[in-house]
């Protein structure tokens, strides 16, 4: 299969898609579910999104710059941090979600900047046919893992008061005694991406692979690129959330090593 | 050991002056929600006072570092924590947080016999009673062998007998080894038989305070 065999999707085709939606709304309404306005406004977000995106990619990969590049980096980095502060309920201007901005930032684009340069090897650096969609893969999952583990931390302190004082009491550094609760945040943020790697290839075929294969490319040059691409989502969650972790645990305890509640 | 200038948290402890003596017992009396859990909180440093100063062997507590503090003036609470695993992991578990080597079995058995924790070492802490949990902790503090023991109210689960002998044996233990013991009671029959001196806070503040009760008991 090449290029010229795909199947166009034409607009009609388009709209029957969505019946699912309409199929949805009917259940829910049956149902008496309310949330009717929910599904409508995710539906047309999604859709006005991606014509938006859509049109604003095939802009930048027509005239590649670094600074567009850049800008499109700087706008999901801010886009994340704004999610993971906004369903945490964490300010930007407290310690922790200062953390927060710092490891999402730092462990995303170390990762990204690895992958592209030592792994694909990219030329030129900002090429943004390679550099956006694999930036919007490591950035995507590191938010979530990243929420998972800011809410697992903050949960895990506050409701096991008792047990770090208790560890504090008999001498206990902070690290020492909130060690099972960073190591529990820890692990709640990484395993969806180790569950996905597992049922990968057997339970669901992943959304990037499957995009280049109904594109025309490979299954088995789609393959490498996924295989590459999940250990860099893998290692991009893992490096932010150890970096949260690591220094997100601080904040609950004062300069006196005094829990702050 | 202690002494305790202006010292104000809050609204719940306000003392003037304040001095515990090294090695010896001091039992801390008073109703519930006078302010004797929040006095062996600031001695352990868990919390810091909103003004005046608290001294340890003269030196202000706020100086010192809190950790170390914490290693040489160990906290039990009412409810000590129990963490998850064996009677034997939950005694270890102090001395790697205080950071002092592993000790073997035969100790163990000792520190739980002082106790009356008559307890495989393998046993699962999470299955102990309220009064074993309570025991376990002091336990566990004992194998730390602090300078000072801050003990808040150790025996508010055990039943009379028990209580007896395990205060008699911590008194032993501390005339042996020289520790100083700062302990909140609400039994006022234990405070006149096994302290030095007694504390009784009203309402934040100290409203009497006896020396020489063994002596003056005896």
């Amino acid at each position: 299969m090449n290029t010229s065999d795909i199947i166009d999707l034409h607009l009609w085709q388009m709209i029957t898609g969505y019946l699912f939606v309409v199929v949805l709304l009917f259940i829910v309404r049956l149902k008496g579910i309310p949330r009717e306005k929910e599904i409508l406004i995710s539906t047309v977000r999604m859709t006005l999104q991606l014509i938006l995106v859509g049109y604003l990619l095939s802009y930048i990969f027509e005239f590649p710059s670094p600074i567009y590049t850049v800008l499109i980096l700087i706008c999901m980095e801010m886009f994340s941090i704004y999610t993971i502060l906004k369903r945490t309920k964490i300010n930007l201007l407290s310690r922790l979600g200062r953390i927060i901005a710092f490891a999402m930032t730092f462990g995303t684009v170390s990762c990204l900047f690895y992958f592209l340069f030592v792994v694909v090897h990219i030329s030129p650096w900002y090429e943004p046919r390679y550099f956006i969609p694999i930036a919007g893969m490591l950035v995507g999952n590191s938010m979530t893992g990243i929420t998972l583990g800011v809410k697992r931390l903050v949960d895990g302190i506050n409701t096991n008061k008792h047990i770090v004082e208790g560890a504090l009491m008999l001498g206990a550094t902070p690290k020492m005694a909130s060690k099972q609760i960073v190591d529990d945040a820890f692990d709640s943020a990484i395993l969806p991406t180790i569950n996905s790697m597992l049922g990968m290839g057997i339970v669901f075929l992943p959304g990037m692979m499957t995009g280049q294969i109904l594109s025309g490319v490979s299954p088995v040059t789609a393959i490498s690129y996924q295989i590459a691409i999940m250990l860099g989502v893998l290692g991009s969650v893992a490096l932010t959330v150890i970096i949260f972790v690591q220094m997100g645990y601080k904040t609950f305890f004062n300069q006196q090593n005094q829990l702050n509640l | 050991m202690f002494k305790l200038i202006s010292v104000r948290y809050k609204d719940i402890l306000y003392i003037e002056e304040l001095e515990i003596l090294e090695n010896k017992v001091t039992c801390i009396v008073g109703e519930s929600g006078s302010g004797k859990s929040t006095l062996l909180r600031l001695l352990n440093k868990l919390i810091s006072c909103d003004s005046g100063e608290i001294f340890y062997k003269d030196c202000p507590i706020n100086d010192i570092n809190s950790i170390e503090l914490r290693r040489n003036v160990v906290m039990l609470p009412q409810q000590p924590v129990i963490f998850s695993g064996t009677i034997k992991d939950n005694l270890l578990i102090g001395l790697k947080f205080s950071d002092k080597p592993e000790v073997d079995d035969t100790k163990l058995h000792m520190v739980l016999d002082m106790v009356n924790l008559n307890k495989e070492l393998s046993t699962d802490a999470e299955k102990l009673s309220g009064g074993e949990k309570q025991r376990l902790g002091l336990a566990r503090v004992i194998l730390l062998e602090p300078e000072v023991f801050l003990l808040d109210e150790p025996s508010s689960a055990l039943d009379e007998n028990t209580e007896k002998t395990i205060i008699e044996k911590l008194v032993q233990y501390r005339e042996i080894t020289n520790k100083t013991v700062v302990m909140v009671t609400h039994s006022k029959k234990t405070a006149l038989s096994y302290s030095d001196s007694i504390i009784e806070i009203t309402k934040g503040r100290i409203s009497a305070r006896k020396e020489n009760i063994k002596n003056e008991y005896q």
